[in-house]
């Protein structure tokens, strides 16, 4: 009898319902085998609904579900301890054990779940081997980079055959040249398991999600696939990570209008009724900048006041209102503005695109 | 790691030349009275032989028990969370600590004495612990669990919960996760604290005279020997002194940790 001795969980959906007074508010479920972004401002709740479905933390209200079995729920009261969910969490801080070698670090799951010392260490090698972080097997955790302890990490979590996986900001540690060999490995890693990561970064959203759940202020304000975040996010929070304007309010046919009485005109796809919530997107380049109101065909035209501006790559930003602009230096030099001064933002309705809130 | 070559105030140094001579000075008159050519003979005396002797074994008997009950308490104190009955838990564990010896002896006579709260029962089954050599550990321990429990609790809050909630998420039980991850972390204090412990335990007298009595080779440990001796054998009392003084300066060797003290 041959069992291969990497294990693997079949992934398990997630249902999730909870209330933590003061930190986080969250109602979503994840299907089987699907990564999902967890993004938004810091202290917005991500780490806490990370700690919530650890079982680091219970909440006040409210029920989680991993597969058939039920981690938390408050009626009737149930509740799974850590070691006992196979949820495996992944911090920001590799929190790698210092007193063991790197394979006794990856071997420590196994250990704990009962398997010999001998086993165990075949299976942290396997699993060293199959992240190619073999070479390291007898090294201390002190004397590896960022990347590789952040890598010796995931491999001691998936060690440890968990049914969901949570990482907190995996990339935050460690430096830019070894991000890609770390975000290669977490794709591999990722690809069919269930799991949410917290992060800060576009381009983890893109190429690790299937889906993007967006927390502002304590709650969920975007649960979207991944595609249709990029392209069309409707969350403040989600404007500002892809780049985009967004401007909330009532579609009434022509216009976005919010409630302050800013309007800007654009082509609704096909699903906005007249009259219902919708937001209007549209990209900073797309944005011209006036000192003089114009004359001509503009229908959108909004003057505000500068708040600030900045250089963004080959070009400047400038944010008035909410809103950001990128013009050229040259345009910029021309305009000669100033924080404070006021401004009129003009956009082709055919730049906007209106989208149901 | 070197300070910063900031200075330090001339009349600082001069009390420190005062406070380093306030404790050296007296070592030195002691070592003065010494009468080395006669060192052998004091020690080789069968009551120096059996009070040494019992003060090593107590003193360790009474480091053992403090590691066995003390680890958990300060893991219950650092961890427990924040109920009022961990302060009142941890202002009780600091008594002993502020306590006269002779006091701690009297509660303990109180407790485990022939008529006192426990040891009436204790008699009841034939077991007598007031003035024998378990009397001796018992009254060590009580005097010298401070200080484990102090150095562990810190430690403890030092190293903080983070690695234990990462082993708890990989599916590590509770007691898996204290043998195998907390102890680990902790084990320099863990030593540190054993030693102190020791230390106390070696020179513990007020207790055990009131609690154990002082009954050659039962309970009379080195301590008690010494004050015996002040009057009728000086020279002997000045030898076992310094066979104190020399475990002393060991155990500072041994427990002073590398990062400062």
């Amino acid at each position: 009898m041959s069992r291969s001795v990497l294990t693997e969980a079949a992934p398990a959906d997630l249902v999730v319902q909870v209330a933590l007074a003061g930190r986080i508010e969250a109602d979503f479920a994840v299907p089987a085998g699907q990564t999902v972004a967890v993004v938004g401002p810091n202290g917005a709740g991500k780490s806490s609904l990370l700690a919530l479905l650890a079982g680091l933390i219970e909440p006040d209200t409210g029920q989680i579900r991993l597969g058939p079995r039920t981690l938390t729920a408050d009626r009737p009261h149930t509740w799974v301890p850590p070691h006992a969910r196979r949820v495996a969490l992944l911090s920001q801080d590799p929190l790698l054990f210092p007193h063991l070698d790197v394979a006794d670090n990856v071997g420590f799951a196994p250990r704990a779940g009962g398997d010999s010392k001998r086993r165990a260490r075949e299976r942290a090698l396997a699993w060293l081997r199959r992240l190619e972080l073999e070479e390291f097997a007898g090294r201390a955790p002190s004397t590896l980079s960022g990347g590789q302890a952040a890598r010796v990490a995931l491999a001691r979590a998936l060690a440890a055959d968990p049914e969901l996986i949570l990482l907190d900001e995996p990339m935050a540690a460690v430096d830019a040249a070894q991000r890609p060999t770390l975000r290669q490995s977490l794709r591999e890693a990722l690809r069919d398991r269930t799991a949410l990561v917290v992060t800060h970064d576009l381009l983890d959203v893109a190429l690790l999600a299937d889906q993007v759940l967006v927390i502002e202020a304590g709650r969920v304000t975007e649960f979207a696939p991944c595609a249709r975040f990029l392209e069309a996010p409707r969350s403040e929070f989600g404007a500002t990570l892809t780049g985009l304007n967004l401007v909330r309010g009532r579609w009434n046919g022509r216009a976005v209008v919010r409630a302050d009485g800013i309007a800007v005109a654009g082509e609704a796809t096909a699903a906005v009724p007249v009259g219902a919530d919708a937001v209007a997107l549209f990209r900073p380049n797309t944005v011209s900048v006036f000192t003089e109101r114009p004359s001509g065909s503009l229908r959108t035209l909004l003057s505000l006041t500068v708040e600030s501006i900045d250089p963004y790559g080959d070009r400047v930003r400038l944010r008035a209102g909410g809103l950001s602009a990128d013009i050229t230096p040259a345009a910029a030099a021309e305009l000669a503005l100033d924080v404070g001064a006021t401004v009129h933002l003009g956009v082709k309705a055919t730049e906007v695109a209106v989208h149901p809130a | 790691m070197s300070t910063a070559r900031l200075g330090v105030p001339r009349w600082a140094v001069a009390v420190a030349v005062l406070a380093a001579a306030f404790v050296g000075v007296p070592l030195a008159a002691m070592l003065g009275r010494a009468d080395l050519g006669n060192f052998p003979a004091e020690l080789a005396s069968p009551a120096a032989r059996d009070a040494l002797w019992l003060s090593l074994r107590t003193s360790l008997s009474a480091t053992v028990l403090c590691v066995l009950l003390g680890t958990p308490l300060a893991l219950v104190l650092a961890r427990g969370g924040s109920g009022w009955w961990l302060s009142v838990l941890r202002a009780l564990v600091l008594i002993p600590l502020v306590l006269p010896p002779v006091v701690g002896g009297l509660a303990l006579l109180y407790t485990f004495g022939r008529r006192g709260l426990l040891g009436h029962y204790l008699e009841l089954a034939g077991i007598s612990v007031a003035f024998s050599t378990t009397a001796v550990v018992l009254a060590q321990t009580f005097v010298s669990l401070p200080f484990l429990v102090l150095g562990l609790d810190g430690a403890l809050r030092s190293v903080g919960e983070r690695y234990d909630a990462a082993a708890a998420t990989l599916g590590a039980r509770p007691s898996f996760v204290f043998t195998r991850v907390t102890l680990p972390l902790i084990r320099p204090a863990l030593v540190t604290g054993a030693i102190l412990a020791f230390a106390r335990s070696l020179g513990e007298f007020g207790a055990t005279l009131t609690f154990a009595g002082s009954l050659q080779g039962v309970t009379r440990t080195l301590p008690l020997e010494i004050f015996l001796r002040r009057e009728t054998d000086p020279a002997g009392a000045v030898a076992l002194s310094l066979v104190l003084v020399v475990i002393a300066a060991a155990v500072i060797a041994l427990a002073r940790p590398s990062r400062g003290w």
